[in-house]
């Protein structure tokens, strides 16, 4: 059975890096917009904007309260019922992951900016700076420094999460591995090449935020 | 000092919540003058020198600084507050960026000086509180009379008209206190507008040429420090003065 193990991996191992790249890609996208979404989140709970923190408090609550796989059947077979037209599964997988992400960045940027010292924002606007100028230079690099794990935890999560994708056939690894499956019957060994392939990608994303975080927390201890 | 009045308080009023902190404060502060306000713990001490550059709004009265109203619409805070320095008794330097760039960050960013003009201008404040080769160092690599020093030197980079310092020497230990207080006497001498509030008493008495006793919430008292310390007209000031000397 394992006689042209080595043939099958050379065969298919192309494919399943296509697929591994398109869950990078789509990662990065879906992550980007999420962190972006995040930083809104964060920052207008953590100043308790009227209105609108009650209206975020409700999204989070709706996204950390379901699956994510039901999040992805609603926007990919759910909403084009309410839009009236199909939407493209690679939008709707990236639409899924940044949506889901942006609630939980949301959250750890939401409890790092609170935690910052009170002193702090006193200062910056005391030295003249306007709010926005406070947050940019003082506030943020505090609360992204102290982020930085939880927001790294989550990244890797999300890039995880991109292979529930599979489901709305978005052709990402897990997708490509089943489609490779359905032709030669090798589900050990094309399940194994995806999952080192996995390890392999949260494994770098793991060293690289690493670096990140003591590069970046140079001055902590000392 | 000279007699133009830089900074004048008229009634002013502020309350958080149902706690009524300060009720009607009048005080007029001239120019090179060195102001001490003493006072028992929660009399409103922080919380007036936090109205003068709005860091709290009073919700009555007016604050006026170099003849404008600060509460008034259309005022620009934020170049106001560039002009009236305030340092805290927790320093609230920035543990992220150091010494140099804790000082050039508002003259980049308030003031707009390019870079270079900044450093120059940083290097200039650092050794005029005796920390030139502190540069470079983080905030944590250094003392509590150091820290503070470096942010006595961010307000003064600023170029401020006035700077108001709320208990600086009380979060020090005793070894660190003398070289800061050295600072603030060599501001007064150098003719800055001061407003000082403290619980150094030997410091007042030298140093300032006004002392202010506050007492829930209002001023009772004032005069040349001799006055208030030797000869109070209220008995709160004297008992507050006989408990702290
Ligand atoms: N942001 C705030 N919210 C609610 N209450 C406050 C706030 N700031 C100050 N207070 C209250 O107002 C009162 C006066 O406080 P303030 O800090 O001005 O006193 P202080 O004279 O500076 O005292 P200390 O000598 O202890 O520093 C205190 O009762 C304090 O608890
Ligand atoms: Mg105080």
């Amino acid at each position: 059975m394992f006689d042209d193990f080595l043939s099958i991996t050379i065969k298919y191992l192309p494919r399943l890096m296509t697929g591994a790249v398109s869950t990078i890609k789509i990662t990065a996208i879906g992550v980007s917009l999420g962190f972006g979404i995040g930083l809104a989140v964060g920052f207008v709970r953590a100043y308790r904007v009227p209105v609108a923190d009650r209206i975020l408090r409700t999204y989070i609550d709706i996204i950390r309260g379901t699956p994510l796989l039901v999040q992805v059947f609603f926007i990919f077979f759910g909403l084009p019922n309410f839009v009236g037209r199909p939407i493209p599964p690679l939008t709707a997988g990236i639409a899924a992951i940044a949506i889901n992400s942006g609630a939980y960045f949301g959250e750890i940027i939401r409890g790092a900016v609170q935690s910052v010292h009170r002193g702090q924002i006193e200062a910056a606007r005391s030295i003249g700076l306007s709010w926005f100028k406070a947050m940019r230079h003082v506030i943020w690099p505090q609360a992204f420094l102290m982020a930085l794990p939880s927001l790294g935890n989550q990244f890797i999560i999300s890039l995880k999460d991109t292979s529930l994708l599979a489901v709305i056939s978005v052709e990402e690894l897990t997708r490509n591995g089943q489609i490779i499956i359905a032709a030669t019957f090798r589900a050990f060994q094309i399940w194994l090449l995806v999952a080192i392939i996995y390890l392999i990608m949260t494994g770098a994303a793991a060293y690289i935020l690493g670096r990140m975080e003591s590069r970046l927390s140079r001055y902590v201890y000392r | 000092m000279n007699n133009k009045i830089i900074i004048e308080l008229r009634n002013i009023h502020k309350s958080f919540g149902e706690l009524h902190v300060l009720k009607g404060i009048d005080l007029s502060v001239r120019e090179g003058e060195v102001l001490a306000i003493i006072g028992p713990s929660g009399c409103g001490k922080s919380t007036l020198l936090r109205c003068i550059n709005l860091l709290e709004r009073p919700e009555q009265g007016q604050v006026i600084f170099d003849g404008k109203n600060l509460l008034e619409k259309g005022i620009d805070i934020n170049h106001i507050r560039a002009r009236l320095g305030i340092v805290f008794q927790s320093y609230n330097l920035f543990p992220h960026k150091n010494v140099l760039d804790n000082i050039t960050l508002g003259l980049q960013e308030v003031l707009g000086m390019s870079r270079e003009e900044a450093v120059a201008l940083a290097k200039e404040q650092l050794a005029r509180v005796g920390l030139a080769d502190k540069l470079n160092a983080w905030p944590s690599q250094l003392s509590g009379g150091q820290q503070q020093r470096v942010a006595i030197a961010r307000a003064l980079a600023m170029t401020p008209r006035a700077i108001l310092l709320d208990e600086v020497t009380s979060a020090l230990d005793p070894e660190t206190i003398g070289e800061v207080l050295a600072v603030m006497k060599a501001l007064a001498k150098e003719g800055m507008t001061m407003i000082v509030v403290t619980h150094e008493m030997g410091f007042a008495r030298e140093v300032a040429d006004r002392v202010v006793f506050m007492d829930q919430g209002m001023i009772l008292e004032e005069g040349p420090p001799e006055r208030v310390f030797e000869n109070p007209t209220h008995q709160r000031t004297r008992d507050f003065i006989s408990k702290i000397l």
